[in-house]
């Protein structure tokens, strides 16, 4: 008896409970909160781990850094925004998968991302799909916003070619015109070095090279060849580590002695990777932290430096603050966060003073969406003074001389009606 | 005594119902979970193509243990024949046809081809040795795909191909766009494979494989030529991940090296123990767990890689039997 | 031109030098554990990562001989606790093992001395070219050879002379008779093992010093070593020997007239063994099966 009387109740108690859960569970996606109180939610796939993790953070660092401070100064459009990090894993496969995971489980208003241009690239046909924003902030082949441009990707760090043919002139005027590459064997450095050919053979130059390994780690066998050959400069388009490698090996066997050594990017996180005697040469940077004469640059950067443990930001800091601030702007012109009114209020923005961050006009280029920043160039040396003081520049290029033309870059935009 | 004998007997019998009513019931409970994925994922904070995932990577997976579990040989290199299909059915739709069913078949054939003439090299080998062998082969393939720009997109994958509608007359299946109906026919694919590798496993020369797994020797004294049928069983699983491999191209419309890298191998072999590497099954529940886990590790924390190998390190020291082998165990 | 390829002969023994001390180590558990270690170039970058903790404190030459030792001895930790649970297991658990492992420790690397490459910094006697000539050796490289030669001989002399090397050579032909002769297998596995981690931790500081800290540094030089050991034979360490040799040598040569080719070659190199001469160069007929 007593058996009986206990079980009917507590069988009742957890078909009560079961059917409370199941209404929480399926309930949720239906109640529509209010749109104040739901936050600006924006997305970011960054290679976090793998050989790209030190530019990835960097770009995270300022991103988050942007978020904060728009939190701070009241969000956009109302609304907090709230940044959603996940790590590609420097895997296509992966980056795709979280992009997805973004767009369709968190449901983002806006994507970023990715350093590896393949990745950015692959998550761009994602979120062209879906018509989501994307801004690329650091992924440099020239197609994202060339031949494969699209309407809802806006690109924050330089083409290759914009880096390629700011410094060009600058070399050939210094050292000479007959040069050797050292070039990465993939999609990334095939462009590269044909931007440089490109501007070179225009100022009557001549040139040989390698093409090696992504990740190669011995370059006696091509520097064997460069010395040989006896070129006025040495290109080296190696990225990340590979690159600091060949400095190393370079000033081992104490080439510096017969050719001057330069190339298109040479980052901050890399020559900090650097002893003192490989931190040499004359290179570009996409952005640079020491502009004594710009006062918001130096506000900035002092405002940085606390937030982030005395950390001095780099041009891959700025690129994921550009990004962020860039989705701010663009929602505040549109009053909307829909990818095609976003995409349509940024063509042609200028950024202001305090995210420009450097002289002059920055904008989006209406017709193929890449940013027009001033390209430093100038010479990389060992610290004076502060640590990362290793770089004095010597000229500013603007980007759209750099750039050429939209109709030079082979962008086709297609806008959605 | 005989008493005790004719009672186990009869409790044998009664076992034996018991074990085919709860096979009958776990395959209805599977195959339910499978077919009802679009309506309980995203309740449970879980979105379609994860499933996908799941669903390609557990076939995967269960191809390779037809090699691991049931033939008792270890590939540690089977994300070649993975990327090689996932690379042919990519190249297929860019360069030759449209069509996603031929896509299909000759990334399975390519990835198939190239397990079972590699497999004629090595089928002398054993254990860490035989292994070593499939990672250095593995390796060649993700070196051509990385080194081979023009032709495989080098280190950026292989892109700007996408899968088609297929159509079959008047019946058209709309996969272009994902979602709903794209995972219904990925569900499709792997039941057919799945059936097909059911069948392969329940005939004679599944049986061979498990006599072959349990005393080779014993095998080989009994006539049975033992290196024939582990080439085979090799080759057979090789089509199987390469058939997977395919379906991978189509999910991310995208191809790219690391589908051919021997991590990813890695990857295969610990969601096949993690499942159960002695059970048809466990191979889809460690895909399932694996998939899942990655996916919201990566999420919380940049240290996933951590999390990962620590749950690798665990399953091999505290686990080694899986999930399904240790239910199994339970109930013997 | 042939100027080019004498240079890079030279270039290419200096190349397979560095497989070789990579590759013994790993050969050496192989042979005695059957154990692919997967983590070994993991415990590489371990080996060049102490020696950058310990330089400020212990100079270069103290760090270059404290930190293989310091890799052995968690070598020697990570074999007792879990490497001989599962000797007797099916391979896969051996391998899934230590393919774990290297996530956990390039994981550790990465979150103790961050993502960005670290420079080991050398005497300034290492850092500069013998002559204006051979320009492309330093002297940095002439020390690394002369440390791979000093240690592969002490590690033959070692397994030829010494009692524990001949028990270590003894087991890898046999181990049962072995362990049937009264001799402690487990320690002697665990021995060996620690021996095959510090060949891995000086080959991780002879790699610092030339190609710099990275915590994803072992990764490129593991598959290397696995096709030395499958070309020069399994079971043979003079065979690891001249594989790693071989290839060195072959991806060298293979620079000078397609460099996007140098990595590739090497697979070519072990294919063709593999169909020629299965049991490789100096492999022993039945080692291998």
């Amino acid at each position: 008896m007593s058996k009986l009387a206990t079980s009917v109740p507590r069988r009742t108690f957890v078909q009560a409970g079961l059917a409370l859960g199941a209404s929480q569970v399926i309930g949720a996606p239906f109640i529509i909160k209010a749109r104040g109180e739901e936050p600006v939610k924006i997305g970011m796939v960054n290679p976090l781990t793998g050989v790209l993790s030190a530019l990835a953070q960097s770009e995270v660092d300022g991103a988050k850094y942007a978020e904060a401070e728009i939190n701070k100064k009241g969000g956009i459009l109302g609304r907090q925004v709230q940044l959603l990090v996940e790590d590609s894993a420097n895997d296509v496969g992966t980056g795709v998968q979280k992009t997805r995971k973004l767009i369709d489980r968190d449901q983002v208003d806006v994507i970023l991302g990715d350093v590896n241009s393949g990745i950015a690239y692959a998550m761009s046909q994602v979120t062209n799909e879906k018509k989501v924003f994307h801004v690329v902030p650091g992924g440099h082949t020239d197609p994202i916003t060339g031949t494969n441009c699209k309407w809802n990707v806006f690109r924050v760090c330089n083409t290759t070619t914009m880096d390629a043919s700011a410094i060009t002139p600058e070399l050939v005027k210094r050292f000479g015109k007959k040069w050797f590459f050292i070039t990465p064997d993939y999609a990334y450095g095939h462009t590269l070095q044909d931007a440089f050919v490109k501007a070179l053979t225009k100022l009557g130059g001549t040139y040989d090279g390698d093409m090696l390994p992504i990740n190669n780690t011995d370059f006696s066998a091509t520097l064997i060849k460069a010395k040989a050959y006896k070129p006025n400069v040495l290109l080296n388009n190696m990225g990340g580590l590979t690159q600091i490698n060949c400095m190393k090996q370079f000033t081992q066997f104490g080439m510096q002695k017969e050719m001057a050594l330069g190339g298109a990017l040479f980052e901050l996180e890399s020559i900090k990777g650097c002893p003192p005697d490989a931190q040499t040469g004359w290179w570009t940077m996409e952005w640079w932290w020491n502009q004594p004469n710009v006062p918001e640059v130096m506000k900035f950067v002092a405002d940085y430096r606390a937030a982030n443990n005395n950390k001095t930001p780099s041009a891959r800091d700025w690129f994921g603050y550009v990004s962020v601030q860039t989705v701010r702007l663009a929602a505040e012109k549109a009053k909307s966060l829909e990818g095609p009114k976003l995409a349509a209020a940024l063509e042609g923005l200028e950024l202001p003073p305090d995210v420009a961050l450097q002289p002059g006009k920055v904008f989006y280029r209406a017709g193929d969406h890449e940013l027009m920043p001033n390209i430093f160039v100038g010479e990389v040396h060992p610290p004076k003074g502060d640590a990362s003081d290793v770089f004095t520049t010597a000229e500013l290029v603007a980007g759209e001389q750099a750039a050429g033309s939209v109709a030079d870059t082979g962008c086709n935009m297609v806008r959605p009606t | 005594m005989t008493t005790a004998l004719v009672a186990g007997k009869e409790t044998g019998a009664s076992a034996e119902q018991l074990a085919a009513a709860r096979r009958v019931l776990m395959l209805i409970a599977i195959w339910g979970a499978l077919i009802t994925v679009p309506l309980w994922l995203p309740l449970l904070g879980g979105y379609t193509a994860l499933a996908g995932r799941v669903l390609v990577f557990g076939l995967a997976a269960m191809g390779l243990n037809m090699l691991l579990g049931f033939t008792g040989v270890m590939s540690f290199g089977h994300a070649a024949y993975f990327g090689l299909g996932a690379y042919g059915a990519g190249l297929t739709l860019r360069y030759l046809v449209h069509s996603t069913p031929l896509a299909m078949l000759a990334g399975t054939l390519l990835g198939g081809l190239a397990g079972t003439l590699f497999g004629l090299l090595i089928v002398h080998r054993r254990g860490v040795y035989f292994a070593m062998c499939t990672i250095a082969f593995g390796q060649l393939w993700y070196y051509l795909a990385y080194s081979w720009n023009s032709f495989t997109g080098g280190f950026d994958g292989l892109r700007d191909f996408h899968r088609e509608a297929i159509g079959f007359g008047p019946l058209r299946l709309d996969i272009e766009s994902g979602g709903t109906t794209f995972y219904f026919f990925l569900l499709g694919v792997f039941a057919v494979g799945v059936a097909l590798m059911g069948f392969l496993l329940r005939s004679p020369f599944g049986r061979t494989l498990l006599a072959i797994r349990e005393n080779e020797r014993r095998a080989r004294f009994l006539g049975i030529p033992v290196e024939q049928h582990i080439w085979l069983s090799f080759s057979i699983s090789c089509f199987f991940t390469a058939l997977a491999g395919t379906l991978y191209a189509l999910l991310n419309n995208f191809a790219d090296p690391l589908a051919l890298h021997y991590s990813l191998s890695g990857y295969f072999l610990v969601m096949t123990v993690i499942g159960g590497m002695r059970t048809f099954w466990g191979p889809l529940l460690g895909a399932a767990v694996f998939v899942v886990l990655q996916d919201y590790i990566s999420s919380m924390t940049v240290n996933w890689m951590s999390f990962i190998g620590v749950i690798f390190m665990a399953v091999v020291l505290f686990f080694p039997r899986g999930l399904l082998g240790a239910r199994r165990r339970g109930a013997a | 031109m042939a100027q080019v390829i004498l240079f890079n002969v030279t270039n290419g023994l200096i190349i397979g030098a560095f497989y070789v001390l990579m590759a013994l180590g790993l050969s050496l558990i192989l042979n005695l554990s059957n154990v692919i270690n997967f983590a070994h170039g993991n415990f590489l970058a371990l080996g060049g990562y102490l020696a950058f903790a310990l330089s400020p404190t212990l100079g270069y030459w103290g760090a270059l001989l404290v930190s293989p030792l310091l890799t052995a001895l968690i070598g020697l930790l990570v074999e007792r606790l879990m490497v001989r649970r599962i000797y007797n297991r099916d391979p896969v658990y051996s391998l899934l093992l230590t393919f774990g492992l290297a996530f956990v420790m390039q994981d550790a690397a990465r979150y103790i001395w961050g993502p960005n490459g670290l420079p080991l910094g050398l005497p300034d006697i290492l850092a500069q070219p013998i002559t204006q000539n051979l320009f492309f050796i330093t002297w940095y490289r002439v020390f690394m050879v002369t440390i791979v030669i000093v240690s592969v001989i002490g590690l033959f002399a070692f397994l030829r002379y010494t009692r524990v090397g001949l028990r270590i050579r003894a087991g890898t032909f046999d181990l049962e008779t072995v362990s049937t002769l009264g001799i402690n297998v487990r320690n002697l596995r665990t021995f060996n093992f620690a021996v095959g981690c510090m060949l891995a931790g000086l080959s991780g500081v002879l790699a610092a010093g030339q190609i710099g800290l990275n915590p994803n540094m072992g990764d490129e030089l593991l598959m290397p070593s696995f096709i030395a050991i499958i070309v020069g034979g399994v079971g043979s360490l003079v065979g690891t020997l001249f594989g790693g040799l071989l290839i060195g040598m072959a991806a060298a040569l293979t620079t000078v007239f397609y460099p996007a080719a140098s990595e590739a070659v090497i697979y070519a190199i072990m294919m063709a063994v593999l169909l020629l001469r299965p049991r490789g160069l100096v492999g022993e007929e039945g080692m291998m099966s």
